[in-house]
């Protein structure tokens, strides 16, 4: 029984990592192409969410809601960037902040303005309800293995489109040396326009995807987006492996220290002691682990500038 | 002189226009409107207007505010109410941290706070004071209820809730009238959305029953997911995590399960059926357990005002203490501590015949039920 809690919880991680991995490239694929930090990101989850859910609760399809969510966040994150973030590339990152910062909260109220101040509702589509068998007798639901399927399958289809085609060479280009393929006559406004709006569709996937399981309302996006920071902080600043390996490691470590820790420490002291600073403990662990990693890669694990 | 005989002039004209007019009485209402919480602190105000509103008395004056769910900027506007806008009477705060930052130093000052909702237990043992009413509940009190209907049919449950101290009192209150064993016990991050690692235990504890104190948008998510997981082991929770202002976000997931609260839309009083109308009828919505408690507070204001004047603070402390108002959850009084005296009932989450989800009363878990706190209260 315990192997089959533990292949559970391991899932359980993979799962949290893989969403994350989702919001963390986005971030930190804008950082390494525009050196810009988009504290916004957060907004566009938000969006992708709340499109989602209303599309599906009008047309009764959560399929077509995440088509929506896709389309909405990438909408919506290029028309940021042509009217707001475009002014700030050569600002530094203090104005970058300030100004991303008043970006959340003028979605947020935006957001709060056209949907109004109570949650909305979102379920999982019924192709993805239940759960399939584990080894070991546990069960597992169908609907997180689809999450951890679908980011495997966006790291997969990003590598292979930043090797692999001309938009990945440019983005490449544009991390490697931003003024040179401007000289190069590549239109850089353009590039960077369609680098924001991917970033901001995958967010808005993540956002979608979540939307199903957790509470789609005003100000979701925020503690996601302090998370991702973890992630791109620990893979490496603009290093979309790193990002990926990075969102595992956050993941797993989270999901691993909420189970382990309170048991194990149960064993050394009274349970309801154990259960508090378990607990307390279990919330420190993954910026412990960020701590440890800085300290022997100050620039993370696949630093992209080193 | 010239600007001295004009300032006396002015301030004799106002002093005889306030004999000539009833006394004007100015509340200042400090909610959460934006932000996550909002949605509580919209019921709250929308509840509190509607009620002033209905009783046509035209002297009360409010000023509403909102605290972003922030104790620092609650803290910020309460200090501008009560030296700016010279506010007689404060209410308005939903969240319990926020309540902790900003009622002690208010009712320091000599200013009446009505609470319309948080009630820490800090504020209700030896720290009571007499310019603080809470006209809603003490925190572990629905816990309390929950763990009492329990021991009715549970003899193993899990417990969780958040790692803070509002969630402390809650598991606290639970096993207070808890009986049984504990399967497991667990504390949460504040804040948290994913809920698997810990449903995954659940599953693995041979438990019978779960009991979690997950306010706002944890409790929607830890309700989805619990229901999506096909665990199937008995929910119960406070009635926060099944108030209206979430059951439509948790959907079917919420059908059947029990929870806690001393109101639901169906208990059967005038006072209920005419708030429920006419909320109803303003706001083309059902009112929430925020927005019964936000009438109450009112109703209760309004009452005392018709039997003391605001400004003689003694009469006015009696005449809110006697509590002479009709309340939606029937009988109410207040103990030695202001805290409210009442029935705490346990309802069942239900699917009305429009489809709409809701609450139903299914039994009564305690009668005229008094706070832990109170005897250590001086008053």
């Amino acid at each position: 029984m315990f192997t089959a809690l533990l292949i559970e919880q391991l899932l359980n991680g993979l799962q949290l990592g893989v969403m994350l991995f989702l919001m963390a490239a986005g971030l930190t694929l804008i950082f390494g192409v525009m050196g810009l930090i988009n504290l916004a990101h957060g907004s566009l989850y938000m969006i992708g969410a709340f499109a989602c859910a209303t599309v599906a609760a009008a047309t009764g399809s959560f399929w077509i809601g995440l088509i929506a969510s896709l389309a909405a966040a990438a909408g919506v994150g290029a028309i940021i960037e042509v009217a707001v973030i475009r002014r700030l590339y050569d600002r530094d990152h203090l104005d970058q902040v300030l100004a991303t910062f008043a970006l959340i909260l003028i979605l947020s109220e935006g957001a709060r303005w056209l949907f109004g101040s109570f949650p909305l509702y979102l379920d999982i589509p019924p192709l993805l309800q239940g759960a399939v068998p584990l080894p070991g007798g546990g069960q597992y639901q169908l609907y997180r293995l689809a999450i951890i399927g679908v980011g495997i399958a966006v790291a997969v289809g990003l590598y292979l489109l930043i090797s692999g085609t001309r938009l990945g060479m440019r983005i490449r280009a544009g991390e490697s040396d931003r003024e040179m393929i401007g000289a190069l006559g590549v239109d850089i406004g353009t590039l960077y326009t369609v680098v924001f709006a991917l970033g901001a569709a995958l967010a808005g996937l993540a956002g979608a995807l979540v939307g199903a399981l957790q509470s789609v309302q005003v100000g979701m996006g925020e503690p996601v987006l302090i998370l991702a920071f973890v992630v791109i902080v620990i893979g490496g600043i603009g290093s979309i492996k790193g990002a990926l390996v990075g969102a595992v490691i956050v993941g797993v470590v989270d999901t691993m220290g909420r189970f382990l820790l309170p048991s194990m420490l149960a064993l050394a002291m009274p349970a309801s002691q154990a259960t508090t600073i378990g607990a307390a403990l279990a919330s420190m662990l993954i910026y412990v682990v960020m701590a440890l990693i800085l300290a022997f890669r100050p620039s993370g694990l696949f630093s992209a500038q080193s | 002189m010239n600007r001295i005989l004009a300032a006396s002039l002015l301030g004799l004209s106002l002093a005889t226009s306030s004999l000539a007019h009833a006394e004007p009485v100015k509340i200042g209402v400090i909610t959460t409107l934006s932000g996550g919480g909002a949605g509580l602190g919209i019921d709250m105000r929308d509840a509190f207007t509607l009620a002033i509103k209905q009783s046509g008395n035209k002297d009360v004056e409010l000023v509403i505010e909102d605290d972003a769910q922030k104790p620092e900027l609650a803290v910020q506007i309460a200090e501008k109410m009560i030296q700016g806008d010279k506010v007689d009477l404060m209410t308005g705060i939903i969240w319990s941290n926020l309540a902790m930052a900003v009622v002690p130093n208010t009712v320091a000052q000599d200013v009446i706070y009505l609470s319309p909702n948080a009630g820490p237990s800090a504020l209700a043992g030896a720290n009571c004071n007499p310019n603080y009413f809470n006209v809603a509940y003490q925190n572990d009190n629905f816990h309390e209820a929950m763990g009492q209907y329990a021991n009715k049919d549970y003899k193993n449950a899990f417990i969780l809730a958040p790692n803070y101290p509002a969630g402390k009192d809650a598991l606290t209150g639970f096993k207070r009238y808890y009986k049984g064993d504990l399967a497991g016990e667990i504390y949460t991050q504040v804040g948290q959305t994913d809920y698997a690692a810990e449903i995954a235990q659940i599953r693995a504890s041979g438990a019978d029953s779960v009991y979690f104190f997950l306010p706002g948008g944890m409790g929607i998510a830890f309700m989805k997911q619990y229901a999506q997981s096909g665990v199937g082991i008995p929910v119960m929770g406070p009635g926060f995590s099944f108030s209206q202002d979430v059951l439509p976000a948790i959907g079917d997931a919420a059908l059947g399960v029990k929870n806690s609260a001393t109101w639901s839309k169906d208990l059967d009083n005038e006072a209920n059926k005419k708030f429920v109308e006419a909320f109803k009828a303003e706001y083309k919505r059902l009112p929430s357990i925020y927005a019964a408690q936000s009438w109450d507070t009112a109703n209760l204001i309004l009452a005392a005002l018709s039997k003391a004047s605001v400004k003689d603070k003694d009469a006015f402390r009696t005449a809110l203490k006697a509590a002479d108002f009709k309340s939606v959850r029937g009988e109410f009084a207040f103990n030695n501590n202001n805290h409210p005296i009442q029935n705490i009932y346990v309802r069942e989450v239900v699917k009305e015949d429009d489809g709409a989800l809701t609450n139903r009363i299914i039994a009564t878990a305690f009668e005229d039920h008094k706070d832990a706190y109170a005897e250590k209260c001086g008053m």
